[in-house]
């Protein structure tokens, strides 16, 4: 099987730290991980070749210091990992990261199946799989926590839902993204880290991936970012005191005064 | 949708689009060039054709000039066994307060099986007109087919917006309608409003797990797409002597749909599901063992709310992900919501800080969780759990 597994650069935390006086986001000195849900997605990756053979590239799109996180995805058993990057793709939305990474995955040659991880955990939008699917015309499942089946060109895989899951089959080549449920992610194997300090990334600029620059970066963005604040939590909180039975009293009366509960 | 065909007279089956093909989709025989199947209609052949010999036509973007063909305000009205998704009422109500402000009607696309009963409630919760597509090969939401008709309404009554619920289809289905048409889409909004000079949509989203805010807008695409997180607007009250318009438009039912619904699954057992429950009741590590998680299902019980759980609790084992609230669980937005015994991680508190009214029990004065809580109760969770049991048993009978 041949695998594709796209991934996004997070940072390690999500406290913000604003910049008073130009009011941007400080990004200086915060560590940069890989969104936590794609390391699910690369261990699914790496399992389906365990399976079937095959081989696992990652892609990722984002600036040049990327490369050095696609290397630690190589000490896992990833076979190969290009990175697009470059000025033009810069301030890309959901829309215009889709397009980039089609065409990249494009110039990747014939897949069988792309996992991306469900959202990332910096912008948490979960858009970028199904509208990189459409890009490429090929059907997509959302959500998926466990791949029942692969055979005869097609996947079966279940879904999370809000109450449950579904069943969900389609042809391959298809796009999936994958929930946290679906495995436990490896940890890297000496000799894997022996092989990733030696291997070349690959880093592609638009025109190594023949992308029409009008519809990258902040040019191909239909969606622009007018104004950011930090939300104001001005939460009063109040101790309730007293024995177990005391505090459970009170909290009663406070709540079923607000009326959110209503005696019958 | 773009589209693709063999300008025969220029093709002089020189083969070089068989290796330009990422998909094997070319193949040429009696000496000229055909387009199989397969194609995904991805456009890498039409360089590799020294002859010109290959009509690509792109998906179209919506220009300029035509923006101001696009008017009307819609809603998704997501629906499971003909039930219409209580977000899809709150975006109704959002959706009559934009439309009235931009003078314009408020519209839902109903998709499904049997559906007159659900348009009439749609109705009755505001919108103006429905769009029904009511055939038996709707009736389970699915991707494809769902993307392909939405497409097709969008392309022929052209909206200037449309609402979707930020739930697993909702977050499916946009995106994919989006990329489709190359228009912008906003996910998870928490606010929405109408600038008053531009007329365009104000929507405003939270990121970096809640810690920071945006506004966004999509000014020179059409439709403005967003998806809504449930629980956040408000529903009007339902008025069943609202009039409105039910329209079953003609569109193509897509055929040899590729995926396929084989089975859905209910496995949460309890009545209400997290993401819209007024009343959440979540339990941490500080229960101390699984099985006291008894204590955290029976005051959820006795509430009418459901059960969530913290990432430790779910990791561990205690309880099916199914109800982990948080940064890789779910984000839920209740009027009330208990944490008991959890601590209040950053990525916990990302899932539930929404919440109107938050509860927290805890041992430790000093865990992160009182610095959000409405209401404070440092105690052992053991202890308080059953008290608060006892007691809204007795008093809401």
């Amino acid at each position: 099987m041949n695998i594709i597994v796209c991934v996004k650069q997070v940072p390690g935390t999500n406290e913000v730290k604003i910049n008073k006086e130009t009011n941007t986001i400080i990004r200086e000195g915060v560590e940069a991980i890989i969104n936590p849900f794609d390391t699910y997605a690369i261990e699914e990756g790496l399992r389906l070749k365990d399976k079937f053979g095959g081989k696992v590239t990652v892609i990722s799109m984002g600036i040049p210091s990327v490369a050095e996180l696609l290397r630690e995805t190589i000490a896992l058993n990833v076979d190969d990992a290009v990175l697009l990057s470059d000025k033009a793709f810069a301030g890309a939305d959901t829309l215009a990261t889709s397009y980039a990474l089609s065409m990249g995955i494009r110039k990747l040659g014939s897949f069988d199946l792309i996992i991306c991880g469900k959202q990332a955990s910096d912008g948490d939008t979960a858009q970028v799989g199904p509208s990189l699917a459409e890009k490429l015309g090929i059907p997509h499942t959302t959500y998926v926590r466990k791949i029942e089946e692969i055979n005869n060109g097609y996947i079966r895989c279940q879904r999370m839902t809000e109450d449950g899951y579904e069943v969900v089959e389609m042809p391959l080549p298809a796009l999936i993204t994958v929930v946290k449920e679906i495995n436990e992610p490896r940890l890297p194997s000496l000799k894997g880290m022996m092989r990733a300090k030696k291997a070349v990334i690959k880093v592609w600029t638009a025109d190594d991936i023949g992308a029409d620059k009008a519809l990258c970066g902040l040019k191909g963005s239909p969606t622009q970012v007018v104004k950011t604040f930090v939300p104001v939590h001005d939460v009063h909180s109040e101790m309730i005191e007293g024995t177990a039975e005391e505090q459970a009293k009170k909290l009663a009366d406070k709540l079923l005064s607000m009326q959110f509960m209503k005696c019958k | 949708m773009a589209s693709i065909r063999i300008i025969t007279e220029k093709c002089k089956g020189c083969r070089l689009c068989i290796g330009g093909c990422p998909f094997n989709a070319i193949k040429v025989e009696e000496k000229k060039a055909v387009i199989l199947d397969n194609c995904t209609l991805c456009g890498a052949c039409v360089s590799s054709c020294k002859f010109e010999a290959i009509d690509f036509q792109k998906d179209e973007t919506v220009g300029q000039a035509d923006i101001a063909a696009y008017k009307g305000v819609w809603v998704f009205g997501e629906q499971r066994n003909g039930t219409p998704a209580n977000v899809v009422l709150e975006l109704l109500g959002k959706g009559r307060e934009l439309a009235d402000q931009l003078q314009v009607p408020l519209s839902a696309v109903l998709m499904g099986e049997n559906m007159e009963s659900a348009a009439k409630t749609l109705i009755s919760y505001g919108a103006d007109c429905v769009y029904m597509v009511d055939h038996p090969s709707l009736k389970n939401f699915n991707d494809e087919s769902y993307t392909d008709i939405f497409v097709q309404l969008i392309k022929k009554y052209k909206p200037e917006i449309v609402l979707m619920g930020a739930t697993t289809y909702g977050r499916s289905l946009a995106p994919r309608v989006a990329s489709r048409l190359n228009t912008g889409l906003t996910a998870d909004c928490t606010e929405l409003g109408i600038d008053p000079e531009r007329k365009i949509l104000l929507q405003t989203r939270p990121a970096f797990g809640g810690n920071l805010m945006a506004t966004i807008i999509c000014p020179n695409h059409r439709p403005q797409m967003a998806t809504v997180r449930p629980k956040v607007m408000k529903a009007m009250e339902p008025d069943t002597s609202r009039t409105g318009e039910i329209i079953k438009p003609d569109v193509e039912i897509p055929q040899d749909v590729k995926i396929k619904v084989l089975d859905v699954v209910k496995t949460l057992c309890e009545a209400v599901n997290l993401t819209e429950a007024d009343i959440i009741v979540s339990g941490g590590r500080g229960l101390g063992d699984p099985k006291n998680f008894a204590l955290v299902e029976e005051l959820a019980r006795v509430l009418g709310g459901a059960v969530g759980a913290s990432r430790a609790t779910v990791d561990a084992g205690w309880i099916d992900y199914s109800h982990q609230v948080g940064q890789t669980g779910k984000t839920v937005g209740p009027k009330v919501y208990f944490a008991c015994g959890i601590s209040g991680a950053i990525q916990h508190l990302a899932g539930m800080s929404s919440s109107d009214i938050i509860i927290a029990i805890n041992k430790n004065p000093d865990a992160p969780i009182f610095k959000v809580a409405t209401f404070g109760i440092v105690g052992d969770v053991l202890e308080v759990l059953p008290a608060l049991i006892k007691e809204f048993k007795s008093r809401l009978g």
